[in-house]
């Protein structure tokens, strides 16, 4: 295959924010997160737990608690603001103003028909459920002191508020207090300070679980308001609850990042009527607070300050090991990967990174050096910041893009977008704001420009796509690009071909259109694949079509017939993909080409990137998959007979980006997860001994 | 782990002109372990000298004979023996010169081998299967010989192995493709005949090794898919079967074999759980397949390579740590040691390290037995079973069962009771004695309990020692031991128990602490932990030439000690000459200083000291920790003695569970503040060596700090 020189980039200092809250809504099986940042992801857990859309984040906003009410998703937040979002658009559909001070948390009953919330004024605030809205109902009977959890009991006639010190029961038709339910302090110094009942549940045989902060789990009766069983589980908080489907078992973060279970089970084998709940298991995946937890079918999912999301299933719940029985954990939000941009035209490579407050523009270094392979090369010019562009306004920035040709620059966020004219001679340059946008162009899910520059593509609403054509002096709007199937979903990849004349966009309904841009009009769908689009891209110079899907398949399509799958493509799909390849436990999120090899494909997860040569044999589930070590073993003729197609190099780790450039060097944009880890806050301090 | 060592080249070797045989028949050992007989391919024996690389004398046959088998050394007679031709058996002693005139006899087979072992007489099998003892044949060379195999089965590898009283010969054959084992027994003679499985391929074995392990005849060969196998084989005959049996394998290893298969190769089992292979690929270096491994057959790793220069002619023999390889035109002599890898070594701080080598690899079962052993044993094993059980029967006029003793232990008095129990541990064999020990000392405990006048020390004494009791088999033993006083057993506990509970170990310790020094002293203990303790309170401080070491206090900087009055010190050093405990009660502590536990759950059960016991026990804990700290003191190998960290850490908890009263307790005032300084010097130390931490990484940091660069071009390569 021969010797490739490599950019490799480290100075793209995402930080991913801390993870706030959970939801999972069990009917479409979908979770989603809030960040501290304000934005939130929604993850298909039928897909492999593929993070299909993320709402970004707004500078007021914080997110304190999400709930679900059947496809429809509500947050409450510190800014004392309910909002519901609108998940096809990626954007807050309304929000409204509580008139409780901060809100601490949002229910809903399992009727979907209200919402409660809970104020730091001490109300519990029910709100009617519309079809397009929300209506204030009533209050229930006002506490002194904040309302900080809040759990609705499964047939809707009472509530239990965690607060400070204590527990309240509520009756929900009449709307007062019945039961008080105090709980203690904790020992020594913090017996001054108050305790806040982080977190609460109620489960069908009024049995009131609780996580406090001075780190008890206890047991209550609802009838009676007596104290059951109480398990000091940690000396810090516990900051999380979540309840199984079938509520047999109850999970408690806390902040020592432990993760434990609870079963409702007999404690001794002849005793099976009286069940108690016991403390099984415990989980340690978080070196920080686990601030959201969620307890589904097969597994227990958590996050929290360490930014990472967890899905540790139940190994009990599988019968054989399987690619679900895995760990899974998921570090970058998959769509950070998108906010990296590589304008590769000129001799001179730029990179654009996205933040959710700035855009940076980057040179590459260079050298004129040639090495030999495992080299490091002296660098004669080193990489450049070349801009620091600050978004205006409070939303986040939720895509960007820059031009091939490196002239230009677009960002968006939800009420606007931003086009930049940029000039760059020699060491200086500047940068033009395209004053007069037209007027269809206020918000994009997507942007890609057109290889030769001269047009933008703005992913917009309900699948369509705007096509603004771009000269010096103007932009204008030309037409937009429509999908036949009238899918509301919004799109999330976008690619253009080398030529020109083709685009095409994927969107959440796994759909994958491509328009013919000669004639501005629907060219065909690719066919449905079960899976949704992680990656895909066209060939600069053949024009085939090249998609990967969640499901790590990949397929490739040929041009203009793109309605069928190439040779290449059915032979892999009949022979299978090799096991190891289909174990992987990231998705790709980048696919290039090479321009002078039509046969060579370039595709990275956030573990290996992997060279696709459609002109090798393709290795069947015998053949060692990663083989790199054994060919370098081996002599110059004995070599091709063991080669396969599935070229994959785990040098460089915790991948962002890795690109192709035209004088065949690769581009790796890693951000080492021990980077993060080192800017995180430090974790609670543990005691042993007198020290 | 296992390594292989630096070799030497023994001999040269000569080619012969069909490069595809070997040089060399064989090697076979001599009287001396340092000796090898070397048989070649045409006409001659050389005896060497190994560690010098010498030949020490050698033998030819006259031009046109030719040795048809490796030279042996009959260890009875001190003679070597050798055939000639097939048919013509030499044996001659070290002084004789020429071999042509040493003693002949011709016998009326072919000969395929002579063996002969330590300890066994040699033996002789013919070609078509027969064999013969060789005094015998000798007495009688033209004794009719009979055939065994059959016309077209071929011996293809023999062997023979001698046990305490038992003889085996076991050789494999072919016929058309199909391998058989034959083991022959000697005294009484029986021939059993079994059938290996066939290898998908059709191949046939490259090399087979076998040994002798836990009264199992192991049967390991190798197959050119690089596929190394184990059969077993129980030493122990079982007669009444008769016919071809399919002897079950168990796949062992599969070594790497890179392309194609393997030419010649071959394998040999070191121990239970190593195989030295010959002739095959190193996973990780370039292709050729001429490398010498060992790999580890439980965890499938390979432990140790090396590469032989020339072509591998697939013969490697294993004497007493070493390995014969014959390659390219030399023999070389490896040397190789295995280490036996078991749970215990890798359960860390539990038992002091140099004790877990000799003491846990008992009472630990090796990975072997619990994984793989018992698998391919399962039909042997039933048979075998119902054989001890005949046996067992036919004894039973002289001693009782298991049950019965079990039945005894209700009813019966102290002293038959003992006595039964006792022989029933002196008799039984490992295997039963797993089963029955737990049995017999949660009877003789439940007893114990129910009627305080029934007491065994000795019995019980003798079932702790077989080290197939645990805590949690027999919950009650220690407590009982300590009830009836019986300080003896309970240093055996806390010695042989891995498992035992802190609230137990606190127990123990309180006791230990509260018996009278009187009490104890009387009590026989275990010696060698007694010398010890000896020694450390025998060994009267450094005063050699009235030398005494410096105290902390006195190189400590810190301002404030300085001032202290002269008469303070002299007193302070008094105290530490003395041990604040008896022997025999030191003794006892350092068993429970020596016993695993984890601080959470002692912690609590140590506040039931009183504050006289904590003070004393500290005491002696500071005692032994400057024991130590003075370095007059040397640790005798092998000893069972605590550590320093050991040491340490129960100070720190101690004082952790009572600080509280220590400091209003004015007699332990002057201790304290000896431990303050304990302490000092340990930060004092630890602070050093976080100074040299930190400059070692440092070091550290200035090699990767080239990693960690943000941005730099690099070149790879892909293929």
């Amino acid at each position: 295959m021969g010797e490739f020189k490599v950019h490799r980039v480290r100075f793209f200092d995402y930080m991913p924010t801390a993870i706030r809250a959970m939801a999972f809504n069990a009917h479409t099986e979908r979770l989603a997160l809030a960040r501290m940042d304000g934005s939130v992801e929604i993850f298909n857990f039928t897909d492999h737990y593929f993070q299909e859309k993320v709402i970004p984040g707004k500078d007021s906003r914080s997110i304190e608690s999400l709930c679900w009410v059947g496809g429809r998703l509500f947050s409450a937040g510190l800014n004392g603001e309910i909002a519901e979002y609108d998940l096809e658009n990626l954007r807050p559909k309304y929000s409204l103003e509580a008139y409780g001070g901060p809100i601490w948390t949002i229910i809903s009953n399992t009727q979907g028909t209200q919402l409660a919330i809970g104020c730091e004024d001490g109300t519990v605030k029910l709100f009617e459920v519309l079809e397009e809205h929300i209506q204030f109902e009533r209050n229930l009977d006002r506490q002194k002191g904040r309302i900080i959890s809040l759990s609705w009991h499964p047939s809707g006639t009472h509530i239990a508020a965690g607060m400070m010190d204590m527990i309240r029961v509520f009756d929900v038709p009449t709307g007062h207090a019945v039961q008080r339910l105090l709980v203690d302090r904790g020992f020594g110094g913090s017996k001054s300070r108050e305790t806040v009942v982080w977190s609460v549940a109620f489960l069908s045989d009024h049995t009131v679980v609780s996580g406090d902060s001075a780190g008890k789990v206890q047991v209550w009766d609802g009838h009676t308001g007596t104290l059951v069983k109480t398990h000091l589980v940690t000396k810090w908080d516990v900051l999380a609850l979540s309840v199984s489907k079938d509520e047999s078992s109850v999970v408690a973060g806390t902040s020592e990042g432990t993760v434990i279970q609870f079963q409702f089970i007999a404690p001794t084998l002849h005793q099976q009527q009286d069940k108690e709940w016991v403390r099984t298991r415990t989980f340690k995946n978080h070196t920080h607070d686990v601030r959201a937890l969620a307890e589904i079918e097969t597994a227990i999912v958590s996050g929290g300050m360490d930014t990472h999301l967890v899905v540790r299933p139940l190994l009990e719940k599988f019968d054989e090991k399987s690619h679900a029985s895995g760990l899974r954990k998921i570090h970058f939000p998959h769509v950070i990967a998108n906010n990296i941009n590589l304008s590769c035209a000129k001799k001179a490579g730029l990179l654009l990174f996205q933040f959710p407050g700035q855009l940076e523009l980057w040179r590459l270094g260079d050298s004129d050096e040639h090495g030999k392979p495992g080299d490091r090369l002296p660098l004669k010019r080193k990489p450049e910041k070349l801009l620091l562009l600050k978004r205006k306004g409070e939303d986040h920035i939720c895509c960007s893009a820059l031009s091939s040709c490196g002239g230009w620059l677009a960002y968006s966020t939800v009420s606007s977008v931003r086009i930049y004219r940029l000039q760059t001679d020699n060491n200086n340059i500047s940068i033009t704001k395209v004053s007069k946008l037209p007027k269809a162009l206020h918000s994009a899910h997507q942007l890609c420009f057109s290889s030769d520059s001269s047009k933008m593509f703005a992913a917009s609403s309900q699948s369509s796509v705007l096509v603004i054509a771009l000269t010096q002096s103007e932009c204008k709007y030309v037409h937009t690009l429509k999908p036949k199937s009238g899918s509301r979903q919004p799109i999330h990849l976008m690619t253009t071909s080398g030529d020109g004349k083709w685009l095409a966009a994927a969107n959440s309904d796994c759909e994958i259109h491509v328009y013919n841009l000669q004639k501005l009009k629907l060219h065909c769908i690719v066919p449905v694949y079960g899976s949704c689009p992680s990656a895909m891209g066209i060939h600069p110079t053949t024009n085939n079509m090249t998609v990967v899907h969640a499901d790590q398949q990949v397929n490739t399509m040929p041009s203009p017939h793109i309605k069928q799958y190439t040779d290449w493509s059915r032979k892999l799909q009949k022979q299978g993909l090799h096991n190891v390849w289909l174990d992987r436990d990231t998705p790709v999120t980048h696919v290039t080409f090479n321009s002078k090899n039509p046969n060579q494909v370039v595709l990275h997860d956030m573990h290996m990137f992997c060279i696709i040569d459609q002109s090798l044999p393709l290795p069947d589930q015998k053949t060692q998959f990663y083989n790199q070590m054994t060919l370098r073993s081996l002599s110059e003729q004995e070599r091709p007979s063991h080669l396969h197609a599935f070229k994959i190099c785990k040098t460089f780790q915790d991948l962002l980006c890795v690109s192709l450039l035209d004088d065949q060097s690769l581009v790796v944009v890693e951000r080492p997860l021990l980077a993060i880890t080192s800017q995180l806050p430090a974790p609670v301090r543990q005691k042993k001994f007198a020290t | 782990m296992a390594a292989l060592y630096e070799g030497f080249t023994l001999c040269g070797l000569v080619q012969t002109q069909n490069a595809s045989d070997s040089p060399i028949q064989g090697i076979e050992l001599d009287g001396d372990s340092d000796h090898a007989v070397v048989t070649d391919s045409t006409r001659s024996v050389t005896l060497y000298k190994v560690s010098d690389q010498k030949p020490l004398g050698s033998w030819t046959v006259k031009q046109g004979q030719l040795l048809t088998c490796p030279a042996v050394f009959n260890f009875q007679t001190k003679e070597y023996v050798v055939v000639s031709d097939n048919k013509v058996i030499r044996v001659w002693k070290d002084e004789d010169l020429n071999l042509d005139k040493a003693f002949k006899a011709t016998v009326t087979a072919d000969v395929w081998r002579v063996h002969s072992a330590p300890g066994g007489e040699p033996v002789v099998l013919f070609q078509r299967g027969a064999v013969r003892f060789l005094d015998s044949l000798l007495s009688a060379p033209q004794q009719p010989v009979e055939d065994v195999l059959s016309e077209e089965e071929v011996i293809r590898w023999s062997t023979n192995i001698v046990a305490e009283e038992q003889h085996f010969v076991l050789f494999t054959t072919e016929q058309k493709g199909e391998c058989c084992l034959y083991v022959q027994r000697l005294n009484p003679n029986t021939l059993q005949k079994y059938r290996l499985e066939r290898e998908d391929s059709g191949a046939s074995p490259l090399s087979f090794s076998a040994s002798l392990q836990d009264k199992h005849l192991n049967l390991l060969y190798l197959y050119p898919n690089g596929c190394v196998y184990q059969s077993v084989v129980a030493a122990r005959g079982y007669v009444g079967l008769e016919g071809v049996q399919a002897l079950p394998r168990s796949l062992r290893l599969m070594v790497p074999v890179g392309e194609g298969e393997l030419g010649a190769a071959s394998a040999v089992a070191l121990d239970e759980a190593h195989v030295a292979v010959v002739g095959v690929p190193h996973p990780s270096a370039r292709t050729g397949k001429d490398f010498l491994c060992i790999w580890n057959t439980n965890f499938q790793t390979l432990q140790a390579g090396k590469e032989m220069a020339g072509r591998i002619h697939g013969q490697v023999w294993c004497y007493l740590g070493k390995l014969f390889v014959s390659h390219g035109k030399a023999l070389s002599v490896i040397p190789y040691e295995c280490q036996k890898s078991s749970l215990a070594s890798a359960l860390g701080k539990l038992r002091h390290t140099g004790l877990a080598v000799s003491k846990s690899s008992v009472a630990v079962p090796s990975w072997n037995t619990l994984l793989h052993g018992d698998q391919p044993q399962g039909p042997t094993k039933i048979v075998e079973t119902r054989k001890s059980k005949l046996s067992r029967k036919s004894q039973s006029a002289q001693a009782l069962t298991v049950e019965q003793v079990l039945e005894l232990i209700k009813t019966g008095p102290v002293d038959e009771v003992q006595r039964e129990v006792e022989a029933l541990v002196s008799r039984g064999d490992a295997q039963d004695l797993q089963l029955s020990v737990g049995q017999l000392a949660c009877h003789l405990v439940a007893r114990s309990q129910a009627e305080t006048a029934f007491y065994t020390p000795v019995a019980l004494a003798q079932l702790v020692q077989t080290q197939f009791l645990c805590h949690s088999v027999c919950p009650g033993l220690l407590l009982l031991s300590l009830e009836h006083k019986d300080y003896f057993l309970c240093q055996l506990c806390l010695q042989l128990f891995p498992d035992i509970p802190e609230v137990v170990t606190c127990a123990c310790l309180k006791t230990f602490i509260s018996v009278p020094d009187g009490d104890v002293e009387m009590v026989s203990l275990e010696p060698d932990s007694v010398s010890f303790m000896e020694g450390l309170v025998g060994a009267r401080g450094g005063q050699q030439n009235g030398f005494s070491p410096p105290l902390f206090e006195e190189d400590s900087c810190d301002t404030n000690h300085q001032p202290k009055p002269p008469q303070d010190k002299k007193n302070h050093t008094l105290q530490l000459e003395a041990c604040p405990v008896g022997l025999h009660k030191a003794v006892l502590l350092n068993e429970v200083l020596q016993t695993p536990y984890s601080d959470n759950f002692l912690l609590p059960h140590l506040k039931d000291l009183d504050t006289q016991q904590v003070i004393l026990f500290l005491q002696y804990l500071q005692f032994v920790y400057l024991k130590y700290s003075q370095d007059v003191y040397t640790q005798t190998p092998g000893l069972r003695s605590p550590t320093m960290t050991q040491i340490i850490d129960w100070v720190c908890l101690l004082l952790d569970a009572h600080f509280t009263v220590l400091v209003m307790a004015p007699d332990a005032k002057g201790l304290l503040s000896n431990l303050q300084s304990f302490v000092k010097s340990q930060v004092k130390l630890f602070s050093e060596l976080g100074k040299i931490e930190s400059s070692l990484q440092e070091l550290h940091k200035m090699k990767l700090s080239k990693d960690i660069s943000q941005y730099s071009i690099e070149v790879i390569e892909l293929f």
